[in-house]
């Protein structure tokens, strides 16, 4: 299968996830999309040398996986091979600041390799969240929950209409990107002069779709206003969900457990 | 290019939605007000395109890697600055929670790195004005390569300054440039020839869609207006959020807003416009000691030591480094570590037998 295609089947495989009828699945869309802007003001608050504070904020997205029944193997390969410019941009921090931070022994760990693993560690909170989130949610209870947090409509129906025609032009690109690829000897074919042909053709072709689509809408008496159906309510699940991660967002943002935790276990090793 | 969490603090992430948020209501206003109901489907279908077309590669000949488009300058002109704005805005918060591409919070950065540059600056300022209302080919051709570029190069400045702000990365302000914006050169250029390419096409295919296009009226005096409240919300917005950092004790470590947020609530008033904000708040940077020593179970050490040290590198300034705690923390951590899994792996047990 090639690039797209996996692309394509990912795209679609999220959605079937949001499908999924536990509790969490369940939850009013609001309540999840708040909990996890909370939770990642709170991962990106600390300071640039901290790591051991930030590792209980592990505790969410393996809540989020392991609640909802969400495939861990899927969603952390998904994570790992997102585009690595924080990665890119962190390596530097290790040549860049060599002050010694860190002291095991006659071990020392200079500040950059500090800050390099926070840096690391807040990618995989923040990116991991972000994707749980569509897993548990998907994109069009998102937009429903856009929409009552008052989110301007025209960008609602407008991420509304891109979901619904993502899967049918990126199977219309992945048809001819396919067709190029097949008549392309070695690397024939590839170049820029039939790349902008492919474009320009897929940008007609997307013209003509919306203009069909356009007038499929007024046949179904489409008036200008688009109506977004909504299907939840905050009740005391969410109030539960909301108030249980705030408060423990709280405690892990101000305590630093690990810390306390190895003190009192060094204390009685002592 | 795509800005991402992990080098974001908070006051950075936070303007940055502001700004975007403020301009993302803007416009959706403005499309409002347009009331061309073709446009809806037309919106709509067309992000579904950069999204598709950005998944089609080329070879760019004599290197070896591939390109593709990105596609902002080419939804400025089929659709004007406002619904091209809406647009790329939409596809970048779709690629933020398909592929996780940057993250939530710096999805404000990102759609205003990759959509104001280019449908507010460099479509009205270069684009317009080389190709005009005519539909002559070569002009289109040098107005939208020449966009391209300016686009991209803003845009890799945006990434530059957000990160600096943010001071989780230790990259100096010069390197950091000088390693973004060559890149962003190359990529501007193939930027921009694809996007001249696909609108030559068009140009001879269809050449009724960009006469419609080009008959809109360009945007107008209100631009200025609407720079103006943003820059005035942006600086509101980071003032008050450095305040909030410098009320904590705690030591969240926003520093730049903090020793910035007096001179630039003082630049607000005169209103210098959003770029000249951005450019005087590069000026602040080489004053600003990016090696910060800070410890976090310090805050006391922390004072002292930040202003003293604007180079730092030597033993002095470094708060004394507490064997204890680090030992402490390396425990506590890999037990934090395995608690967490131990949770998640009783909780999918309990659920398997549910």
């Amino acid at each position: 299968m090639g690039q797209l295609a996996q692309n394509l089947t990912d795209i679609g495989y999220m959605d079937t996830l949001a499908a999924g009828f536990t509790r969490l699945h369940r939850l009013d869309p609001r309540a999840k999309l708040l909990t996890t802007a909370l939770f990642i003001v709170a991962v990106v608050s600390f300071g640039k040398y901290e790591v051991s504070a930030l590792l209980p904020f592990l505790l969410y997205p393996v809540y989020l996986a392991a609640q909802g029944r969400l495939p861990v193997g899927h969603l952390l390969k998904k994570v790992l091979l997102v585009s690595p410019f924080a990665v890119v941009v962190g390596i530097f921090n290790p040549f860049l600041d060599s002050g010694v931070l860190l002291r095991v022994g006659d071990f020392g760990v200079s500040g950059g390799w500090v800050s390099f693993a926070s840096i690391l560690l807040r990618f995989f909170l923040t990116v991991s969240a972000a994707l749980l989130l569509l897993a548990l949610t998907g994109m069009n209870s998102i937009c429903e929950a856009l929409l009552r947090l008052g989110v301007p409509k025209a960008f609602v129906v407008q991420l509304l209409f891109l979901n619904r025609y993502l899967f049918s032009l990126t199977a219309e690109a992945e048809s001819m990107s396919r067709a190029r690829a097949l008549r392309s000897a070695g690397r024939g074919g590839m170049g820029f002069g039939v790349f902008i042909q492919i474009l320009g053709h897929l940008l007609l072709k997307t013209l003509d779709r919306a203009e069909r689509v356009y007038r499929a809408m007024l046949c179904r008496g489409f008036d200008g206003h688009i109506r977004v159906a909504r299907f939840s309510n905050i009740g005391r699940p969410e109030l539960l969900f909301c108030g249980a991660w705030t408060a423990l967002f709280i405690v892990f943002r101000f305590v630093n457990l690990p810390v306390a935790l190895g003190q009192a276990v060094t204390g009685l090793l002592k | 290019m795509h800005m991402a969490d992990a080098l974001l603090s908070p006051a950075v992430g936070g303007t940055m939605w502001t700004v975007s948020g403020g301009l993302l209501a803007y416009s959706a206003k403005k499309v409002r007000e347009e009331a061309d109901d073709r446009k809806v489907p037309l919106m709509g279908v067309l992000g579904a395109f950069i999204f598709a077309a950005q998944m089609i590669n080329f070879t760019i000949p004599a290197t070896g890697s591939s390109g593709h488009m990105g596609g902002g300058m080419i939804l400025a002109i089929l659709l004007g600055p406002w619904s091209a704005f809406l647009v790329m805005a939409s596809v970048l918060t779709v690629q933020a929670l398909f592929f996780a591409d940057g993250g939530l919070l710096a999805l404000g950065c990102n759609i205003f790195n990759l959509g104001f540059f280019t449908c507010f600056v460099a479509y009205p300022l270069i684009y317009k004005k080389i190709a005009g209302d005519g539909l002559d080919g070569r002009r289109i051709m040098l107005g939208s390569t020449l966009a391209g570029i300016a686009g991209l190069q803003l845009g890799a400045f945006g990434v530059v300054v957000q990160t600096l702000a943010s001071g989780i990365s230790e990259l100096p302000f010069k390197t950091f440039v000088m390693l973004m914006q060559p890149i962003h050169l190359a990529i501007g250029l193939v930027e921009g020839l694809v996007t001249a390419g696909v609108v030559s096409f068009i140009l001879k295919a269809r050449p009724e869609i960009l006469a419609a296009a080009t008959e809109r009226k360009p945007i107008g005096v209100s631009v200025k207006g609407a720079l103006a409240g943003l820059t005035a919300a942006a600086v509101l917005t980071g003032a008050a959020l450095s305040w909030f950092a410098s009320a904590n004790p705690d030591g969240l470590e926003w520093a730049m807003l903090r020793t910035s947020g007096k001179e630039e609530l003082e630049s607000g008033a005169k209103v210098h416009g959003l770029l000249a904000s951005l450019q005087e708040k590069t000026s602040f940077l080489p004053d600003y000691g990016f090696k910060k020593a800070e410890v976090v179970h310090e805050p006391a050490a922390e004072e002292g030591g930040t202003q003293a040290a604007p180079e730092a590198g030597e033993q002095a300034p470094w708060p004394a480094v507490d064997a204890g705690t680090s030992v402490a923390g390396l425990v506590g951590g890999l037990l934090t570590l395995a608690l967490a899994g131990l949770i998640g792996f009783a909780l999918r047990r309990r659920n398997a037998a549910a």
